[in-house]
């Protein structure tokens, strides 16, 4: 219970006192998860609208791989990430590891699979009921995606929202790719990560409250901006 | 602009996983007024529609249309039995075939507008359409499917799932729209529809054209047996 007030009581003053070291990691947190989330969305939302229309040979590979690639473990992600980002590695001339982009990039391949399969399975479910109307209409295929992205807003929000609480969540990945390193990678999941180990627990929890208090911002920013859940607004 | 009438279709087959739906089909509709397609449950007349409008392809034989195949699209439009809305207001579901066809925001609203006059949908534009009754519904679906003043009108039973007044105002616009130079084709099961507006009738069976000619010869006296059997109200198959 001690942990818990300190931790509360901790969150409370680095939150009034707009603590610098605290606004930099939840910055670069927002910053980070929140550009993963976006290159996820703007790649995996069109992917799995095409998979859910276009009919080829490997789809149902490809969406069971999607599935399976939900699952991701971080830590292998990240692993699979250094590996290509190393000084040996085949994208290692770019110079990527232990900065932030290497974050996002390690976010990305984690919420991808997230978003192109809530993605693939909303549309799915829309072409079905729209399909016939959509083709009568003369609706061209990036027109039908279009359609039934807007169609399926909702579900595909959720989505993002998902994608953007696993990437703003995630510490395995970005600890291997970041390197936690202050001033640069460190953000809010690692830096709780590394009080805990050194037993400050009431900052830990603090840090931990904050990145609750972002998570439910952000989530609530976007249904607001959207207008979901107002009556007569789906 | 180039009439894409008449329309020659050609010993077409439709098929499904290898069984026949219809055909062979040939069948000419020329120029001008209202075609019934009528026919028992199951004799091809959603099938037959859906050929004329390439929402299915003929496995064998040819649909001709009098223009090419892209001119020819543009100036159809297809109302289904069960009118499927978007998520949407009625005004963006009528603007939208507009805007698909890349029609200026602004001008496809104001038309949008002067359609929904014509029908009767003023009251409703703002509304969400997923909460239009059916008639409603409906009519708003004629009016999306009319925006782009398409030549010709296909209509799957529109009116299938409508109670009476609903059927007389979907009826009404549709002959309005036939008498405004609308080329109608019509699927029915409703012989009093058929009656009531059919120029020329199409009587299918067995997904194939029994019998066609004009509707008034037609309702007097059918040349086939099974035609007047239908017309009396017996099982045919």
């Amino acid at each position: 219970m001690d942990d818990l007030a300190a931790g509360l009581a901790a969150a409370v003053r680095l939150i009034l006192t707009l603590d610098d070291g605290l606004v930099e990691i939840a910055a670069r947190s927002l910053a980070v998860s929140g550009s993963a989330t976006l290159i996820a969305c703007a790649v995996g939302l069109p992917l799995g609208a095409a998979l859910a229309i276009r009919r080829f040979a490997a789809r149902r590979a490809v969406v069971a791989a999607l599935n399976a690639l939900m699952g991701l473990p971080p830590v292998t992600v990240g692993l699979l990430v250094y590996l290509l980002l190393s000084r040996g590695g085949p994208l290692g001339v770019l110079g990527l590891l232990y900065t932030p982009a290497a974050m996002t990039l390690a976010q990305v391949v984690i919420v991808t699979p997230l978003v192109a399969s809530v993605a693939h399975q909303a549309v799915r479910d829309l072409w079905a009921e729209y399909r016939d109307l959509l083709l009568a209409m003369n609706a061209r295929p990036a027109q039908r995606v279009l359609t039934l992205l807007w169609e399926a807003r909702r579900a595909l929000l959720t989505a993002a929202l998902a994608g953007f609480g696993r990437a703003l969540g995630e510490v395995g990945a970005i600890m291997i790719v970041g390197g936690n390193i202050d001033g640069a990678t460190r953000v809010l999941t690692t830096a709780i990560a590394l009080e805990t180990s050194r037993g400050d627990f009431a900052l830990a929890m603090g840090l931990g409250l904050v990145l609750v208090a972002l998570s439910l911002g952000v989530s609530g920013a976007a249904h607001w901006s959207l207008g979901t859940e107002r009556r007569g607004r789906w | 602009m180039v009439s894409v009438l008449p329309l020659r279709i050609e010993r077409a087959v439709v098929r499904r996983g290898g069984a026949r739906l219809i055909g062979p089909v040939d069948l000419f509709l020329g120029g001008g007024g209202v075609t019934a397609v009528i026919g028992p449950n199951g004799s091809g007349k959603t099938t037959l529609l859906r050929l004329m409008h390439g929402l299915v392809r003929a496995a064998e034989g040819r649909v001709a249309w009098a223009a090419p195949e892209e001119a020819a699209r543009r100036a159809r439009a297809f109302v289904f039995q069960r009118p499927v809305m978007l998520r949407r207001t009625v005004a963006a579901n009528l603007s939208y075939p507009l805007r698909l066809a890349g029609v200026p925001r602004r001008e496809a609203a104001a038309r949008a507008q002067g359609t929904a006059a014509r029908l009767g949908l003023e009251p409703l534009m703002a509304q969400r359409a997923t909460t239009l009754s059916g008639g409603e519904a409906q009519r708003a679906a004629l009016a999306r499917a009319l925006i782009g003043e398409p030549q010709v009108l296909l209509a799957d039973e529109p009116t299938a799932s409508l109670d009476g007044r609903s059927t007389r105002a979907v009826e009404g616009h549709l002959t309005e729209e036939a008498a405004r130079g609308t080329r109608l084709i019509l699927a029915t099961h409703d012989m009093g529809q058929a009656r009531r507006m059919a120029d020329e009738v199409v009587f299918l069976l067995r997904g194939r054209v029994h019998e066609t000619g004009p509707a008034a010869g037609f309702f007097a006296a059918p040349r086939t047996p099974e035609a007047a059997a239908f017309l009396r109200g017996d099982i045919v198959e």
